[in-house]
């Protein structure tokens, strides 16, 4: 089994990309699994067809000790095996704790073992990686590949950047490797040709360029992944291109991340910040 | 006791501190001092411990809620936080307190009150949790008051224990509920939680009672928490000497006395560290002197009866004052001029609080004991160098992290108990207000004062030195023992007790008598340790 990391930036699209992923994996054949480590909870909605489900948090707190993984695993689109962390409502509590509560909760009711015969699981991360609870999923143990989405605006490198730091604080300790860069595209001048330049200072590739189609919107709205929506719209293929090319990746690597003056200065050599 | 030469102060110092890696010997060279002939040394105190030398420190919650709201009867002390924190500081300091007045007693102290919280409720905030605790404490004793005591994890995740304290508060109407920040990790040691126990008594509870105890010489006794039954003492000197005691901050005590400690004329300290900062708050809002005082000690507590009695200026109080004095110091000396004889010239260590390992002094210098290395657990500079030194003082970020309050003269009940002509003629007459020498001026020439001791350093010093007996606390007890001296604790007292005033002073010296002058300590030590070890070999068949 493969498990496998998305981060990005706040807003970049990383429910959205990884959930049309997961739906290309499945339509390969692959048996996925998909963790929310989100607590808003809406890592799962487009695989699910609605944010119906309960999380895990909640089912904690509501059913005690008796929990089954039953009660927080539910089948989505593809046979995908879905469930979301959970967490507070913001502003209380922690839900950096929540995460790793949940995590450890799935391993417990075994929802990781041989029997279960998954090939992927996926963890959908918060943006902002704010306190350790949200590392809990590249933890030595975890994910052992991550994939950051990215676009050519500023700060989305920037997180981008800061996240590649995280990971090789991890990597020393653990197993982690980052996997590669996926622009989701904002439709920036120039935006594939500096994020593969961001790529390659990093160490790593741009694995896929997601160009930007009213599409995904479309079928967001119906709670639906491209693929499930509109198999034959060419986003779709998109999507199918990135699931191959994550499924046939072998290059992981511990990135090199970027002083901030460099990273600044290739925005200004790609003309953005003219 | 021991034949061979102890070494040089200075020596045994700097064997000591050589043992340290640079960045350690420059910190612990300042916390680790011998008295030279002047006083006027320097000390470093309320620092960081340095991590690994095994403190003797506890924690911000330890100090707030187990020292300073521990031993109040009538309020129930909650803690906020998991189950831990409360249970291990449930009537572990051996704060002895009578029933209050009313039927049932009102006393909770033998009860532990926590809200014990889960996984769940760090990862959704505990104040739902906490809210219902408070309810059920409400529904189930009817309390005057109810304190909220946040721990580490409700700082972390940040639940509002005051939001919740003031809206249960307004919604009971007739119980005072009050919260206090008092998150373990906040401050260097314990001290932290006294002056956060200290700013939120004062918010939220002094001055909101007129109905104090009537009287003619009326006082609140401040840091005495009556371990092992010294307040129950004091109050019966007090009583007999014709003096009111309003509150005692706060042994054997009800949040009721709190609330009107403001009526009395005179606040007496004891522990001047636990306290002080509600004593100077009541002189400026209220206009209430302050008096630094010590029952520990037949001579001490003869000396700080003579003081209370002369701040009121009546030579009627001074006369019953010497009276009881008179009657009791006849049976502290025979029982002095019995055992003395057994105790001279034996020495004492003692590391504990911000006050004991000074007061403490006193008792032994009566069986004619020198105390040859003494420091605080948790005092600063002022406790060992006298406030003359506060402004010298050098307010760091860990101590900026508490909050100090903004206090003014109350614009009604502010009544300045003597106008300053007065307070300048007692002081005229050597009469010393708000002052606190310290340590320091009292220790010999040569003898060592550490603050914040290491366990390495404590060791050393027993090795070298053989103290005839050591004072500390519970995590000392059993090395300090098996290395074969007695050892008698002076946060608990054990199990003894009571050892202030008069009555307390007699226990104090039939008890050290019995510990120094056992020959037990002489049997510690395995058999093989003591004598070569016995060869032998099989007989060859």
């Amino acid at each position: 089994m493969r498990k496998i990391a998305i981060y990005g930036k706040g807003g970049i699209g990383k429910s959205t990309t990884t959930q049309n992923t997961v739906a290309g994996l499945a339509e390969l054949g692959k048996k996925v699994m998909v963790v929310g480590c989100d607590p808003k909870a809406d890592s799962t909605r487009l695989l699910l067809g609605g944010l119906a489900q309960k999380t895990v948090l909640d089912t904690l707190r509501e059913e005690g000790e008796d929990v089954e993984l039953d009660d927080i695993m539910k089948t989505g689109f593809g046979n995908t095996s879905c469930t979301e962390s959970g967490g507070p409502e913001p502003g209380v509590g922690c839900a950096g704790r929540g995460i790793i509560t949940s995590i450890n909760m799935l391993e417990q009711l075994g929802a990781y073992d041989d029997d279960k015969e998954l090939d992927y699981a996926f963890y959908d991360v918060l943006g902002d990686v704010v306190c350790g609870g949200f590392a809990m999923p590249i933890r030595d143990g975890k994910a052992q590949e991550i994939y950051i989405v990215v676009s050519g605006e500023m700060m989305a490198m920037y997180a981008a950047n800061n996240i590649c730091k995280g990971i090789v604080k991890y990597a020393d300790a653990g197993g982690v490797r980052l996997g590669g860069l996926i622009c989701n595209s904002r439709k920036v001048d120039n935006e594939r040709a500096m994020i593969e330049e961001l790529a390659k200072r990093l160490g790593t590739q741009m694995i896929h360029f997601v160009p930007r189609d009213n599409m995904v919107q479309k079928a967001e709205i119906h709670r639906k992944t491209v693929i499930d929506y509109e198999p034959s719209h060419t986003q779709a293929d998109e999507y199918r291109s990135l699931a191959s090319k994550i499924d046939a990746n072998e290059m992981f690597v511990v990135p090199n991340p970027l002083e901030i003056e460099e990273l600044e200065s290739l925005l200004i050599d790609f003309g953005i910040a003219n | 006791m021991s034949e061979k030469k102890n070494l040089d102060s200075d020596v045994f110092r700097a064997n000591v501190m050589e043992k340290y890696p640079p960045k350690v010997m420059k910190k612990r060279g300042k916390q680790f001092i011998v008295r030279e002939e002047s006083p006027d040394q320097t000390i470093q105190a309320n620092v960081r411990t340095v991590p690994g030398i095994i403190t003797q420190r506890g924690c911000c919650y330890a100090g707030c809620k187990g020292v300073v709201l521990g031993p109040t009867r009538d309020i129930i002390n909650l803690t906020h936080g998991p189950i831990g924190c409360g249970y291990y500081s449930w009537l572990t300091r051996r704060n002895q307190t009578r029933a209050g007045d009313s039927p049932d007693g009102d006393n909770y102290m033998t009860y532990c009150f926590s809200t014990d919280m889960q996984d769940q409720n760090i990862v959704f905030g505990g104040e739902k949790l906490l809210r219902q605790a408070i309810q059920e404490a409400y529904d189930t004793f009817h309390p005057k008051a109810i304190a909220i005591f946040s721990t580490c994890p409700v700082g972390l995740i940040g639940d509002d224990i005051h939001a919740v304290a003031k809206e249960m508060k307004e919604k009971f109407g007739d119980c005072n509920v009050f919260g206090f920040s008092c998150e373990g990790y906040k401050g260097v040691s314990q001290s932290a939680g006294h002056h956060i126990a200290n700013n939120q008594i004062f918010k939220h509870v002094v001055g909101t009672s007129e109905e104090g105890r009537k009287g003619k010489y009326k006082i609140n006794l401040l840091g005495e928490y009556n371990i092992g039954g010294d307040a129950f003492v004091i109050e019966n000197l007090l009583e007999r000497c014709g003096i009111t005691l309003v509150a005692t901050y706060s042994g054997n005590s009800s949040i009721d006395h709190f609330a009107a400690s403001h009526t009395a004329d005179l606040n007496a300290i004891m522990c001047y560290r636990s306290i002080n900062y509600v004593a100077e708050m009541m002189e400026t809002k209220y206009g209430i002197p302050w008096v630094k005082i010590n029952f520990i000690g037949a001579k001490a507590t003869a000396k700080s009866l003579r003081k209370i009695a002369e701040y009121f200026e009546d030579p009627e109080l001074m006369k019953r004052v010497e009276e009881v004095i008179e009657e009791e110091m006849a049976g502290v000396e025979s029982v002095i001029e019995e055992i003395r004889p057994r105790t001279e010239g034996k020495t004492s260590m003692m590391f504990v609080g911000g006050s004991r390992a000074h007061h403490y002094q006193e008792l032994f210098r009566e069986l004619g004991m020198t105390t040859i290395a003494a420091g605080y657990e948790f005092g600063h500079r002022d406790d060992y160098e006298g406030r003359r030194v506060l402004p010298t003082i050098k307010v760091d970020a860990d101590s900026r992290n508490i909050e100090e309050l903004k206090v003014e003269a109350d614009p009604e009940k502010f009544n300045p108990r003597k106008t300053e002509e007065q307070m300048a003629a007692l002081q005229a007459k050597g009469y010393e207000f708000k002052d606190y020498e310290g340590m320091l001026p009292d220790m010999e020439k040569g003898s060592f004062m550490i603050d914040d001791i290491s366990h390495f350093e404590m060791e050393k010093l027993i090795e070298e030195y053989r103290p005839s007996i050591f004072c500390a606390g519970i995590k000392e007890k059993y090395s300090v023992q098996k290395m074969g001296v007695p050892m008698k604790q002076l946060h608990s007292y054990d199990y003894g007790g009571p050892f202030a005033g008069f009555a307390g002073a007699i226990n104090w010296y039939r008890e050290i008598d019995r510990a120094v002058n056992s020959k037990v300590w002489k049997l510690i030590g395995a058999p093989w340790e003591k004598s070569n070890t016995l060869h032998g070999s099989f007989v060859n068949k």
